[in-house]
Protein backbone atom coordinates (compact mmCIF):
# COMPACT_ATOMS: atom_id res chain seq x y z
CA UNK A 1 0.00 0.00 0.00
CA UNK A 2 2.87 2.53 0.95
CA UNK A 3 3.89 1.70 -2.65
CA UNK A 4 0.96 3.05 -4.19
CA UNK A 5 0.57 5.77 -2.05
CA UNK A 6 4.18 6.63 -2.60
CA UNK A 7 3.41 7.10 -6.63
CA UNK A 8 -0.20 8.92 -5.48
CA UNK A 9 2.29 11.51 -3.51
CA UNK A 10 4.41 11.73 -6.60
CA UNK A 11 1.72 12.25 -8.97
CA UNK A 12 0.09 14.56 -6.83
CA UNK A 13 3.33 16.63 -6.05
CA UNK A 14 3.99 16.55 -9.99
CA UNK A 15 0.24 18.68 -10.57
CA UNK A 16 1.18 21.25 -8.29
CA UNK A 17 4.52 21.84 -9.50
CA UNK A 18 3.07 22.34 -13.17
CA UNK A 19 0.84 24.76 -11.91
CA UNK A 20 -2.55 22.94 -12.09
CA UNK A 21 -3.89 24.60 -9.29
CA UNK A 22 -3.60 27.96 -10.94
CA UNK A 23 -6.86 27.53 -11.86
CA UNK A 24 -8.14 28.64 -8.66
CA UNK A 25 -7.31 31.87 -9.06
CA UNK A 26 -9.29 32.03 -12.62
CA UNK A 27 -12.45 30.34 -10.14
CA UNK A 28 -11.92 33.00 -7.42
CA UNK A 29 -12.19 35.64 -10.16
CA UNK A 30 -15.56 34.54 -11.95
CA UNK A 31 -17.41 34.06 -8.08
CA UNK A 32 -15.76 37.61 -7.52
CA UNK A 33 -17.21 38.73 -10.39
CA UNK A 34 -20.60 36.66 -10.26
CA UNK A 35 -21.37 37.96 -6.99
CA UNK A 36 -20.83 41.51 -7.97
CA UNK A 37 -23.17 41.50 -11.36
CA UNK A 38 -25.76 39.37 -9.71
CA UNK A 39 -26.46 41.42 -6.93
CA UNK A 40 -26.79 44.21 -9.16
CA UNK A 41 -28.69 42.43 -12.38
CA UNK A 42 -30.93 39.22 -10.54
CA UNK A 43 -33.50 40.36 -7.53
CA UNK A 44 -34.14 37.26 -6.07
CA UNK A 45 -32.56 34.80 -7.96
CA UNK A 46 -29.04 35.70 -7.09
CA UNK A 47 -28.18 32.44 -4.63
CA UNK A 48 -30.05 30.58 -7.99
CA UNK A 49 -27.70 31.95 -10.03
CA UNK A 50 -24.85 31.98 -8.04
CA UNK A 51 -24.85 28.27 -7.18
CA UNK A 52 -25.82 27.31 -10.60
CA UNK A 53 -22.81 28.84 -12.08
CA UNK A 54 -19.96 28.00 -9.46
CA UNK A 55 -21.15 24.45 -9.62
CA UNK A 56 -20.75 24.74 -13.45
CA UNK A 57 -17.47 26.19 -13.10
CA UNK A 58 -16.43 23.27 -10.57
CA UNK A 59 -17.87 20.65 -12.45
CA UNK A 60 -16.02 21.87 -15.97
CA UNK A 61 -12.85 22.66 -14.62
CA UNK A 62 -12.54 19.76 -12.63
CA UNK A 63 -13.63 18.05 -16.28
CA UNK A 64 -10.30 19.70 -17.78
CA UNK A 65 -8.50 18.66 -15.35
CA UNK A 66 -9.09 14.82 -15.03
CA UNK A 67 -9.38 14.44 -19.05
CA UNK A 68 -6.62 16.87 -19.85
CA UNK A 69 -4.36 15.59 -16.97
CA UNK A 70 -5.91 11.75 -16.57
CA UNK A 71 -4.68 10.92 -20.41
CA UNK A 72 -1.21 11.93 -19.80
CA UNK A 73 -0.59 10.16 -16.33
CA UNK A 74 0.44 6.64 -18.05
CA UNK A 75 1.25 7.97 -21.60
CA UNK A 76 3.69 10.68 -20.58
CA UNK A 77 5.32 8.30 -18.53
CA UNK A 78 6.08 5.88 -20.96
CA UNK A 79 7.04 8.89 -23.81
CA UNK A 80 9.75 10.22 -21.43
CA UNK A 81 10.15 6.75 -20.08
CA UNK A 82 10.18 8.09 -16.92
CA UNK A 83 8.31 4.70 -16.43
CA UNK A 84 11.74 2.89 -17.34
CA UNK A 85 13.52 3.55 -13.76
CA UNK A 86 10.08 3.15 -11.77
CA UNK A 87 9.00 -0.06 -13.01
CA UNK A 88 12.39 -1.28 -12.22
CA UNK A 89 11.92 -0.83 -8.45
CA UNK A 90 9.45 -3.67 -6.69
CA UNK A 91 6.45 -1.86 -8.08
CA UNK A 92 3.74 -3.52 -10.02
CA UNK A 93 2.27 -2.07 -12.44
CA UNK A 94 -1.01 -2.26 -11.05
CA UNK A 95 0.00 -0.41 -8.15
CA UNK A 96 1.13 2.13 -10.23
CA UNK A 97 -1.78 2.58 -12.14
CA UNK A 98 -3.42 2.34 -8.57
CA UNK A 99 -1.11 5.54 -7.61
CA UNK A 100 -1.64 7.75 -10.49
CA UNK A 101 -5.28 7.51 -9.95
CA UNK A 102 -5.04 8.30 -6.37
CA UNK A 103 -2.81 11.20 -6.93
CA UNK A 104 -4.98 12.39 -9.49
CA UNK A 105 -7.85 11.97 -7.46
CA UNK A 106 -6.17 13.45 -4.38
CA UNK A 107 -5.35 16.58 -6.73
CA UNK A 108 -8.75 17.20 -7.58
CA UNK A 109 -10.30 16.63 -4.24
CA UNK A 110 -8.02 19.23 -3.13
CA UNK A 111 -8.89 21.58 -6.25
CA UNK A 112 -12.38 20.75 -5.68
CA UNK A 113 -12.52 21.69 -2.10
CA UNK A 114 -10.83 24.71 -2.30
CA UNK A 115 -13.51 26.17 -5.00
CA UNK A 116 -16.22 24.61 -2.73
CA UNK A 117 -14.81 26.88 -0.50
CA UNK A 118 -14.70 29.82 -2.58
CA UNK A 119 -18.40 28.84 -3.09
CA UNK A 120 -19.31 29.19 0.52
CA UNK A 121 -18.23 32.85 1.00
CA UNK A 122 -19.49 33.86 -2.22
CA UNK A 123 -22.74 32.53 -0.94
CA UNK A 124 -21.75 34.02 2.23
CA UNK A 125 -21.10 37.52 0.64
CA UNK A 126 -24.86 37.54 -1.33
CA UNK A 127 -26.81 35.54 1.40
CA UNK A 128 -25.34 37.34 4.53
CA UNK A 129 -26.33 33.61 6.03
CA UNK A 130 -25.68 29.86 5.52
CA UNK A 131 -29.06 27.57 5.64
CA UNK A 132 -29.95 23.93 5.83
CA UNK A 133 -30.81 23.67 1.88
CA UNK A 134 -27.14 25.11 1.25
CA UNK A 135 -25.87 21.53 2.43
CA UNK A 136 -27.24 20.38 -0.87
CA UNK A 137 -24.88 22.28 -2.88
CA UNK A 138 -21.87 20.67 -1.29
CA UNK A 139 -23.88 17.71 -1.60
CA UNK A 140 -23.32 18.25 -5.41
CA UNK A 141 -19.47 19.61 -5.09
CA UNK A 142 -18.98 15.77 -4.00
CA UNK A 143 -21.09 14.23 -6.48
CA UNK A 144 -19.24 16.12 -8.92
CA UNK A 145 -15.77 15.05 -7.15
CA UNK A 146 -17.13 11.18 -7.63
CA UNK A 147 -18.45 12.08 -11.72
CA UNK A 148 -14.51 13.55 -12.25
CA UNK A 149 -12.63 10.19 -10.54
CA UNK A 150 -14.68 7.72 -12.84
CA UNK A 151 -13.74 10.58 -15.76
CA UNK A 152 -10.05 9.87 -14.23
CA UNK A 153 -10.43 6.17 -14.21
CA UNK A 154 -11.43 6.41 -17.70
CA UNK A 155 -8.77 8.79 -19.03
CA UNK A 156 -6.63 5.89 -17.51
CA UNK A 157 -7.71 3.61 -19.05
CA UNK A 158 -7.55 4.77 -22.68
CA UNK A 159 -3.84 6.44 -21.98
CA UNK A 160 -2.35 2.82 -21.02
CA UNK A 161 -3.07 2.17 -25.03
CA UNK A 162 -3.77 4.52 -27.34
CA UNK A 163 -2.07 8.13 -28.01
CA UNK A 164 -2.65 10.96 -26.09
CA UNK A 165 -5.37 12.22 -28.19
CA UNK A 166 -7.14 9.52 -28.98
CA UNK A 167 -7.74 8.78 -25.23
CA UNK A 168 -8.67 12.56 -24.98
CA UNK A 169 -11.51 12.03 -27.55
CA UNK A 170 -12.32 8.50 -26.48
CA UNK A 171 -12.75 10.16 -22.84
CA UNK A 172 -14.42 13.34 -23.46
CA UNK A 173 -17.48 11.00 -25.80
CA UNK A 174 -17.26 8.23 -23.21
CA UNK A 175 -18.36 11.76 -20.91
CA UNK A 176 -21.11 12.85 -23.00
CA UNK A 177 -22.65 9.77 -24.23
CA UNK A 178 -22.62 9.27 -19.99
CA UNK A 179 -25.05 12.68 -19.75
CA UNK A 180 -28.09 10.86 -22.03
CA UNK A 181 -27.96 7.61 -21.01
CA UNK A 182 -31.51 7.93 -19.42
CA UNK A 183 -32.73 8.94 -23.07
CA UNK A 184 -31.27 6.06 -24.36
CA UNK A 185 -32.68 3.43 -22.13
CA UNK A 186 -36.43 5.08 -22.93
CA UNK A 187 -36.04 4.70 -26.88
CA UNK A 188 -38.93 5.12 -28.60
CA UNK A 189 -38.82 1.19 -30.50
CA UNK A 190 -41.22 2.22 -32.99
CA UNK A 191 -38.78 5.31 -35.03
CA UNK A 192 -35.46 3.15 -33.85
CA UNK A 193 -35.99 0.00 -34.37
CA UNK A 194 -36.38 -3.50 -32.17
CA UNK A 195 -32.70 -4.57 -32.54
CA UNK A 196 -31.49 -0.57 -31.84
CA UNK A 197 -33.57 -0.45 -28.89
CA UNK A 198 -31.87 -3.32 -27.08
CA UNK A 199 -28.67 -2.23 -28.44
CA UNK A 200 -28.74 1.09 -26.71
CA UNK A 201 -30.72 -0.20 -24.03
CA UNK A 202 -27.41 -2.68 -23.44
CA UNK A 203 -24.81 0.09 -24.29
CA UNK A 204 -26.55 2.45 -21.75
CA UNK A 205 -25.75 0.04 -18.58
CA UNK A 206 -22.42 -0.15 -19.80
CA UNK A 207 -21.59 4.12 -20.17
CA UNK A 208 -21.16 5.80 -17.14
CA UNK A 209 -24.76 7.09 -15.88
CA UNK A 210 -23.45 10.88 -15.03
CA UNK A 211 -26.94 12.21 -14.95
CA UNK A 212 -27.08 10.49 -11.50
CA UNK A 213 -24.78 13.27 -10.37
CA UNK A 214 -25.91 16.03 -11.57
CA UNK A 215 -28.06 17.87 -9.25
CA UNK A 216 -26.88 21.14 -9.67
CA UNK A 217 -30.92 22.01 -10.20
CA UNK A 218 -31.76 20.78 -7.12
CA UNK A 219 -28.80 22.53 -5.33
CA UNK A 220 -29.46 25.68 -7.09
CA UNK A 221 -33.01 25.28 -5.02
CA UNK A 222 -32.21 24.79 -1.96
CA UNK A 223 -33.79 21.05 -2.23
CA UNK A 224 -33.19 18.06 0.24
CA UNK A 225 -31.70 14.75 -1.40
CA UNK A 226 -32.16 12.14 -0.02
CA UNK A 227 -29.43 9.95 1.83
CA UNK A 228 -30.17 6.63 -0.04
CA UNK A 229 -28.84 8.69 -3.53
CA UNK A 230 -25.60 9.54 -1.55
CA UNK A 231 -24.86 5.86 -0.68
CA UNK A 232 -25.58 4.71 -4.03
CA UNK A 233 -23.91 7.06 -6.16
CA UNK A 234 -20.64 6.52 -3.90
CA UNK A 235 -21.05 2.62 -4.43
CA UNK A 236 -21.99 3.73 -7.96
CA UNK A 237 -18.31 5.16 -8.31
CA UNK A 238 -16.29 3.23 -6.15
CA UNK A 239 -17.54 0.30 -8.52
CA UNK A 240 -17.34 1.49 -11.75
CA UNK A 241 -13.67 2.83 -10.83
CA UNK A 242 -12.75 -0.57 -9.77
CA UNK A 243 -13.90 -2.05 -13.15
CA UNK A 244 -12.50 0.30 -15.27
CA UNK A 245 -8.94 0.63 -13.52
CA UNK A 246 -8.98 -3.24 -13.12
CA UNK A 247 -9.68 -3.59 -17.03
CA UNK A 248 -6.84 -0.70 -17.42
CA UNK A 249 -4.31 -3.16 -15.00
CA UNK A 250 -4.87 -5.99 -17.46
CA UNK A 251 -3.92 -3.85 -20.55
CA UNK A 252 -1.21 -2.36 -19.12
CA UNK A 253 0.30 -5.84 -17.43
CA UNK A 254 0.50 -6.60 -20.68
CA UNK A 255 2.02 -3.59 -22.44
CA UNK A 256 5.68 -3.63 -24.27
CA UNK A 257 7.05 0.12 -23.41
CA UNK A 258 8.67 1.62 -25.97
CA UNK B 1 27.99 -25.18 -7.36
CA UNK B 2 25.89 -21.73 -7.17
CA UNK B 3 23.33 -20.73 -9.34
CA UNK B 4 24.32 -18.25 -11.15
CA UNK B 5 23.21 -14.41 -11.07
CA UNK B 6 21.50 -14.16 -14.24
CA UNK B 7 20.35 -16.89 -16.60
CA UNK B 8 19.19 -16.63 -19.58
CA UNK B 9 17.49 -19.18 -21.94
CA UNK B 10 16.27 -19.20 -25.75
CA UNK B 11 15.34 -15.68 -25.37
CA UNK B 12 13.73 -14.48 -28.34
CA UNK B 13 11.85 -10.82 -28.63
CA UNK B 14 9.77 -9.82 -31.95
CA UNK B 15 8.63 -6.89 -32.51
CA UNK B 16 5.43 -6.21 -34.53
CA UNK B 17 6.06 -3.66 -37.43
CA UNK B 18 3.31 -2.30 -40.22
CA UNK B 19 0.36 -0.37 -40.10
CA UNK B 20 -1.66 -3.06 -38.98
CA UNK B 21 1.31 -5.01 -36.76
CA UNK B 22 0.66 -7.70 -39.07
CA UNK B 23 4.38 -8.39 -39.61
CA UNK B 24 7.30 -8.86 -37.11
CA UNK B 25 10.71 -8.11 -36.96
CA UNK B 26 13.01 -10.26 -34.78
CA UNK B 27 15.16 -8.28 -32.45
CA UNK B 28 16.74 -11.14 -30.42
CA UNK B 29 16.84 -14.68 -31.23
CA UNK B 30 17.34 -17.41 -29.37
CA UNK B 31 19.98 -15.51 -26.66
CA UNK B 32 21.08 -18.01 -24.30
CA UNK B 33 23.87 -16.96 -21.44
CA UNK B 34 25.11 -17.19 -17.88
CA UNK B 35 26.48 -14.13 -15.52
CA UNK B 36 27.87 -16.18 -12.60
CA UNK B 37 27.42 -14.18 -9.24
CA UNK B 38 30.32 -11.62 -8.30
CA UNK B 39 31.25 -11.18 -12.35
CA UNK B 40 31.69 -8.45 -13.99
CA UNK B 41 30.07 -8.84 -17.68
CA UNK B 42 30.35 -6.35 -20.78
CA UNK B 43 27.62 -6.93 -22.98
CA UNK B 44 28.68 -5.98 -26.61
CA UNK B 45 27.36 -4.65 -29.63
CA UNK B 46 27.18 -2.16 -31.88
CA UNK B 47 24.13 0.06 -31.57
CA UNK B 48 20.84 -1.85 -32.72
CA UNK B 49 22.37 -5.04 -32.02
CA UNK B 50 20.01 -6.06 -29.32
CA UNK B 51 21.53 -5.23 -26.12
CA UNK B 52 19.12 -3.22 -24.89
CA UNK B 53 16.04 -5.77 -25.91
CA UNK B 54 17.88 -8.04 -23.68
CA UNK B 55 17.97 -5.34 -20.53
CA UNK B 56 14.62 -4.31 -21.07
CA UNK B 57 13.41 -7.74 -21.07
CA UNK B 58 15.65 -9.26 -17.79
CA UNK B 59 13.85 -5.83 -16.28
CA UNK B 60 9.93 -6.60 -17.45
CA UNK B 61 9.97 -3.34 -19.17
CA UNK B 62 9.12 -5.66 -22.34
CA UNK B 63 7.94 -9.19 -22.07
CA UNK B 64 9.68 -12.43 -24.10
CA UNK B 65 8.22 -13.50 -27.36
CA UNK B 66 9.58 -17.00 -25.74
CA UNK B 67 12.28 -17.92 -23.73
CA UNK B 68 12.85 -17.64 -20.04
CA UNK B 69 15.27 -15.47 -17.70
CA UNK B 70 16.20 -16.03 -14.03
CA UNK B 71 17.90 -13.27 -11.84
CA UNK B 72 19.23 -14.92 -8.64
CA UNK B 73 17.14 -17.89 -9.04
CA UNK B 74 13.89 -16.32 -9.51
CA UNK B 75 12.18 -15.32 -12.45
CA UNK B 76 12.07 -12.05 -14.09
CA UNK B 77 7.97 -11.88 -14.22
CA UNK B 78 8.88 -11.50 -9.66
CA UNK B 79 8.76 -8.45 -9.19
CA UNK B 80 9.77 -8.95 -5.61
CA UNK B 81 13.14 -10.01 -6.60
CA UNK B 82 13.35 -6.33 -7.96
CA UNK B 83 14.61 -5.65 -4.38
CA UNK B 84 17.95 -6.95 -4.86
CA UNK B 85 18.48 -5.24 -8.54
CA UNK B 86 19.62 -2.18 -9.65
CA UNK B 87 18.85 -0.56 -13.29
CA UNK B 88 19.90 2.20 -15.11
CA UNK B 89 18.39 2.95 -18.52
CA UNK B 90 19.50 3.79 -21.40
CA UNK B 91 19.82 7.32 -21.80
CA UNK B 92 18.27 8.09 -18.24
CA UNK B 93 15.42 10.26 -18.36
CA UNK B 94 13.81 11.24 -14.69
CA UNK B 95 10.71 13.46 -13.81
CA UNK B 96 12.39 16.77 -14.35
CA UNK B 97 10.10 18.74 -11.75
CA UNK B 98 11.88 16.73 -8.76
CA UNK B 99 15.47 17.69 -7.59
CA UNK B 100 18.01 14.80 -7.50
CA UNK B 101 17.66 14.41 -3.85
CA UNK B 102 14.16 14.45 -3.84
CA UNK B 103 13.88 12.03 -6.69
CA UNK B 104 16.12 9.64 -5.00
CA UNK B 105 13.97 9.90 -1.87
CA UNK B 106 10.96 8.75 -3.85
CA UNK B 107 12.67 6.11 -5.07
CA UNK B 108 13.96 4.57 -1.88
CA UNK B 109 9.89 4.36 -1.00
CA UNK B 110 9.73 1.57 -2.56
CA UNK B 111 12.48 -0.20 -0.59
CA UNK B 112 10.40 -0.09 2.57
CA UNK B 113 13.22 2.45 4.38
CA UNK B 114 11.99 4.52 6.56
CA UNK B 115 12.90 8.94 6.63
CA UNK B 116 16.07 8.14 8.43
CA UNK B 117 17.22 5.43 5.90
CA UNK B 118 16.07 7.53 3.17
CA UNK B 119 17.97 10.61 4.11
CA UNK B 120 21.38 8.77 4.79
CA UNK B 121 20.92 6.65 1.69
CA UNK B 122 20.11 9.66 -0.42
CA UNK B 123 22.94 11.88 0.98
CA UNK B 124 25.73 9.22 1.00
CA UNK B 125 25.11 8.41 -3.06
CA UNK B 126 24.43 11.84 -4.06
CA UNK B 127 28.09 11.97 -2.79
CA UNK B 128 29.10 8.80 -4.44
CA UNK B 129 28.57 10.03 -7.82
CA UNK B 130 29.92 13.55 -6.96
CA UNK B 131 26.30 15.58 -6.74
CA UNK B 132 26.10 16.41 -3.15
CA UNK B 133 26.46 19.89 -3.94
CA UNK B 134 23.81 19.44 -7.06
CA UNK B 135 21.65 17.68 -4.70
CA UNK B 136 18.74 20.32 -4.51
CA UNK B 137 18.73 21.77 -8.06
CA UNK B 138 15.91 20.49 -10.11
CA UNK B 139 16.89 17.90 -12.53
CA UNK B 140 15.53 20.04 -15.52
CA UNK B 141 18.44 22.56 -14.73
CA UNK B 142 20.68 19.00 -15.66
CA UNK B 143 22.88 18.37 -17.75
CA UNK B 144 23.27 14.85 -19.62
CA UNK B 145 26.09 13.83 -17.49
CA UNK B 146 24.89 14.73 -14.58
CA UNK B 147 21.66 13.03 -15.25
CA UNK B 148 23.71 10.05 -15.80
CA UNK B 149 25.01 10.00 -12.52
CA UNK B 150 21.72 10.23 -10.89
CA UNK B 151 20.83 7.28 -12.67
CA UNK B 152 23.80 6.10 -11.17
CA UNK B 153 23.04 6.72 -8.24
CA UNK B 154 19.15 5.24 -8.11
CA UNK B 155 20.65 2.12 -9.35
CA UNK B 156 22.59 1.89 -6.47
CA UNK B 157 20.34 3.28 -4.10
CA UNK B 158 19.22 0.67 -2.24
CA UNK B 159 22.80 -1.51 -2.20
CA UNK B 160 21.32 -4.45 -4.88
CA UNK B 161 23.31 -7.76 -5.15
CA UNK B 162 22.57 -7.11 -9.44
CA UNK B 163 23.63 -3.57 -10.84
CA UNK B 164 22.54 -3.72 -14.47
CA UNK B 165 23.25 -0.74 -16.45
CA UNK B 166 22.39 -0.09 -20.14
CA UNK B 167 25.56 1.94 -21.81
CA UNK B 168 26.36 3.73 -18.64
CA UNK B 169 29.35 5.67 -20.44
CA UNK B 170 27.19 7.03 -22.69
CA UNK B 171 26.86 10.95 -23.27
CA UNK B 172 29.68 10.85 -20.84
CA UNK B 173 33.24 13.43 -20.96
CA UNK B 174 36.13 11.17 -20.31
CA UNK B 175 36.45 12.56 -16.31
CA UNK B 176 32.55 11.34 -16.26
CA UNK B 177 33.47 8.00 -17.84
CA UNK B 178 36.29 8.06 -15.17
CA UNK B 179 34.02 8.28 -12.24
CA UNK B 180 31.37 5.75 -13.58
CA UNK B 181 34.21 3.37 -14.29
CA UNK B 182 35.69 3.81 -10.70
CA UNK B 183 32.27 3.16 -9.39
CA UNK B 184 31.65 -0.20 -11.57
CA UNK B 185 35.21 -1.10 -9.91
CA UNK B 186 33.95 -0.16 -6.66
CA UNK B 187 30.39 -2.30 -7.34
CA UNK B 188 33.31 -5.16 -8.87
CA UNK B 189 35.40 -5.03 -5.10
CA UNK B 190 32.09 -5.11 -3.26
CA UNK B 191 31.12 -8.41 -4.68
CA UNK B 192 28.24 -6.96 -6.69
CA UNK B 193 27.40 -8.53 -10.00
CA UNK B 194 27.59 -5.88 -12.79
CA UNK B 195 25.63 -6.34 -16.09
CA UNK B 196 26.78 -3.59 -18.30
CA UNK B 197 25.97 -3.15 -22.29
CA UNK B 198 28.19 -0.66 -24.13
CA UNK B 199 29.97 -0.86 -27.31
CA UNK B 200 32.82 1.27 -26.14
CA UNK B 201 35.27 -1.43 -26.26
CA UNK B 202 38.15 -0.12 -24.15
CA UNK B 203 35.68 0.48 -21.52
CA UNK B 204 34.67 -3.32 -21.58
CA UNK B 205 38.06 -4.73 -21.69
CA UNK B 206 38.93 -2.51 -18.99
CA UNK B 207 35.86 -3.69 -16.37
CA UNK B 208 34.98 -7.04 -17.53
CA UNK B 209 35.59 -10.16 -16.09
CA UNK B 210 33.58 -11.92 -18.99
CA UNK B 211 31.98 -10.19 -22.06
CA UNK B 212 29.32 -11.19 -24.41
CA UNK B 213 29.52 -10.18 -27.50
CA UNK B 214 25.62 -9.45 -29.86
CA UNK B 215 25.25 -9.01 -33.24
CA UNK B 216 21.85 -8.93 -35.45
CA UNK B 217 20.06 -10.00 -32.03
CA UNK B 218 22.09 -13.04 -32.13
CA UNK B 219 25.02 -13.82 -29.13
CA UNK B 220 28.67 -14.18 -31.13
CA UNK B 221 30.23 -15.46 -28.37
CA UNK B 222 31.05 -15.17 -25.02
CA UNK B 223 34.46 -15.61 -22.99
CA UNK B 224 37.02 -13.18 -21.40
CA UNK B 225 37.84 -10.06 -23.25
CA UNK B 226 41.16 -11.91 -24.49
CA UNK B 227 39.60 -15.10 -25.14
CA UNK B 228 37.24 -13.18 -27.74
CA UNK B 229 39.85 -11.51 -29.23
CA UNK B 230 42.24 -14.92 -29.01
CA UNK B 231 39.52 -16.40 -31.80
CA UNK B 232 41.33 -14.48 -34.57
CA UNK B 233 44.70 -15.26 -35.50
CA UNK B 234 47.15 -12.92 -34.20
CA UNK B 235 49.96 -10.62 -35.96
CA UNK B 236 53.09 -9.03 -35.54
CA UNK B 237 54.32 -5.82 -36.63
CA UNK B 238 58.17 -5.30 -37.39
CA UNK B 239 59.34 -1.92 -36.89
CA UNK B 240 62.38 -1.19 -38.97
CA UNK B 241 64.95 1.83 -39.98
CA UNK B 242 66.08 1.36 -43.53
CA UNK B 243 67.68 3.37 -46.48
CA UNK B 244 65.00 4.16 -49.54
CA UNK B 245 67.75 5.00 -51.83
CA UNK B 246 69.54 1.17 -51.30
CA UNK B 247 68.17 -0.79 -53.58
CA UNK B 248 68.76 -3.72 -51.32
CA UNK B 249 66.02 -2.47 -49.06
CA UNK B 250 63.78 -1.68 -51.96
CA UNK B 251 61.78 -4.75 -52.48
CA UNK B 252 61.36 -4.65 -48.19
CA UNK B 253 60.23 -1.28 -48.24
CA UNK B 254 57.99 -1.10 -50.60
CA UNK B 255 55.85 -4.12 -48.67
CA UNK B 256 56.60 -2.02 -45.72
CA UNK B 257 54.45 1.47 -44.47
CA UNK B 258 56.00 4.26 -43.12
CA UNK B 259 55.43 4.46 -39.40
CA UNK B 260 56.80 8.41 -38.57
CA UNK B 261 60.72 7.52 -39.17
CA UNK B 262 60.53 4.23 -39.38
CA UNK B 263 59.03 1.24 -41.58
CA UNK B 264 56.50 -0.66 -39.91
CA UNK B 265 55.47 -4.69 -41.86
CA UNK B 266 52.53 -6.31 -40.38
CA UNK B 267 52.92 -10.28 -40.95
CA UNK B 268 51.18 -13.45 -39.51
CA UNK B 269 52.66 -15.00 -36.43
CA UNK B 270 53.58 -17.94 -38.80
CA UNK B 271 55.39 -15.83 -40.92
CA UNK B 272 57.07 -13.58 -38.97
CA UNK B 273 60.61 -15.60 -38.79
CA UNK B 274 60.66 -15.36 -42.74
CA UNK B 275 59.87 -11.62 -42.58
CA UNK B 276 63.04 -11.36 -40.08
CA UNK B 277 65.27 -13.12 -42.42
CA UNK B 278 63.85 -10.13 -45.25
CA UNK B 279 64.85 -7.54 -42.83
CA UNK B 280 68.03 -8.74 -42.22
CA UNK B 281 68.94 -9.52 -46.32
CA UNK B 282 67.43 -5.94 -47.06
CA UNK B 283 70.23 -4.13 -44.53
CA UNK B 284 67.23 -2.54 -42.20
CA UNK B 285 68.13 -2.25 -39.03
CA UNK B 286 65.63 -4.17 -36.82
CA UNK B 287 64.04 -2.05 -33.92
CA UNK B 288 60.84 -3.81 -32.49
CA UNK B 289 59.08 -6.73 -33.15
CA UNK B 290 55.57 -6.35 -31.14
CA UNK B 291 52.52 -8.99 -31.25
CA UNK B 292 49.50 -7.52 -32.48
CA UNK B 293 46.07 -8.69 -30.47
CA UNK B 294 42.97 -7.55 -32.49
CA UNK B 295 41.17 -5.34 -30.66
CA UNK B 296 37.51 -5.89 -29.57
CA UNK B 297 36.44 -3.49 -32.44
CA UNK B 298 38.28 -5.33 -34.98
CA UNK B 299 36.76 -8.52 -33.57
CA UNK B 300 33.32 -6.18 -33.83
CA UNK B 301 33.65 -5.45 -37.42
CA UNK B 302 34.41 -8.26 -38.44
CA UNK B 303 31.40 -9.99 -37.09
CA UNK B 304 29.03 -7.40 -38.65
CA UNK B 305 31.02 -8.22 -41.56
CA UNK B 306 30.26 -11.67 -41.36
CA UNK B 307 26.78 -10.83 -40.80
CA UNK B 308 26.08 -8.73 -43.46
CA UNK B 309 28.17 -11.32 -45.86
CA UNK B 310 25.47 -13.84 -44.63
CA UNK B 311 22.37 -11.71 -45.37
CA UNK B 312 23.61 -10.67 -48.82
CA UNK B 313 24.16 -15.02 -49.82
CA UNK B 314 20.20 -15.07 -47.96
CA UNK B 315 19.16 -12.64 -50.46
CA UNK B 316 20.83 -13.67 -53.70
CA UNK B 317 19.70 -17.24 -53.22
CA UNK B 318 16.63 -16.01 -52.64
CA UNK B 319 16.23 -14.30 -55.65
Amino acid sequence: MSRVAAVAWNTFREAVRDRVLYNLVFFALLLIATAILVGQISIGIETIVLISLGLSAISVIGLLIAIFTGVGLVSKEMEKRTLYALLSKPLRRWEFLAGKFGGLVLTLTVNTAAMAVGLLFALLCVKHSLDGGDATTFIAVYFILLKLAIVVALALLFSCFTSQLLAILFTAGLYVAGLFVSEMRNLDGSRVGPAMKVFFSWISYLLPNFQNFDVMAAAAHGKHLPGILILQNTLYAILYCTIVLSSASVVFSRRNLK
Amino acid sequence: MSAPAIEIESLTKDYPTGFLHLKTKRSLENLSMRVEEGEAFGFLGPNGAGKSTTIKLLMGIIFPTSGNAKILGRPISDVEMHKDIGYLPEQPYFYDYLTAAELLDYFARFYGMNSAERKERVAKMLKKVGLETAGKIQLRKYSKGMLQRVGLAQAILHDPKVVILDEPMSGLDPIGRREVRDIILDLKREGKTVLFSTHILTDAEMLCDKVGVIVGGKLQGVGRPDDIVGMKAHEMEILFDADASDLRSAALVAKATKSGSRYSLRVPEEKVFAALEEVRAGNAKLAAVTPIKPTLEEYFLHLIEKERAQAAAIEVSGK
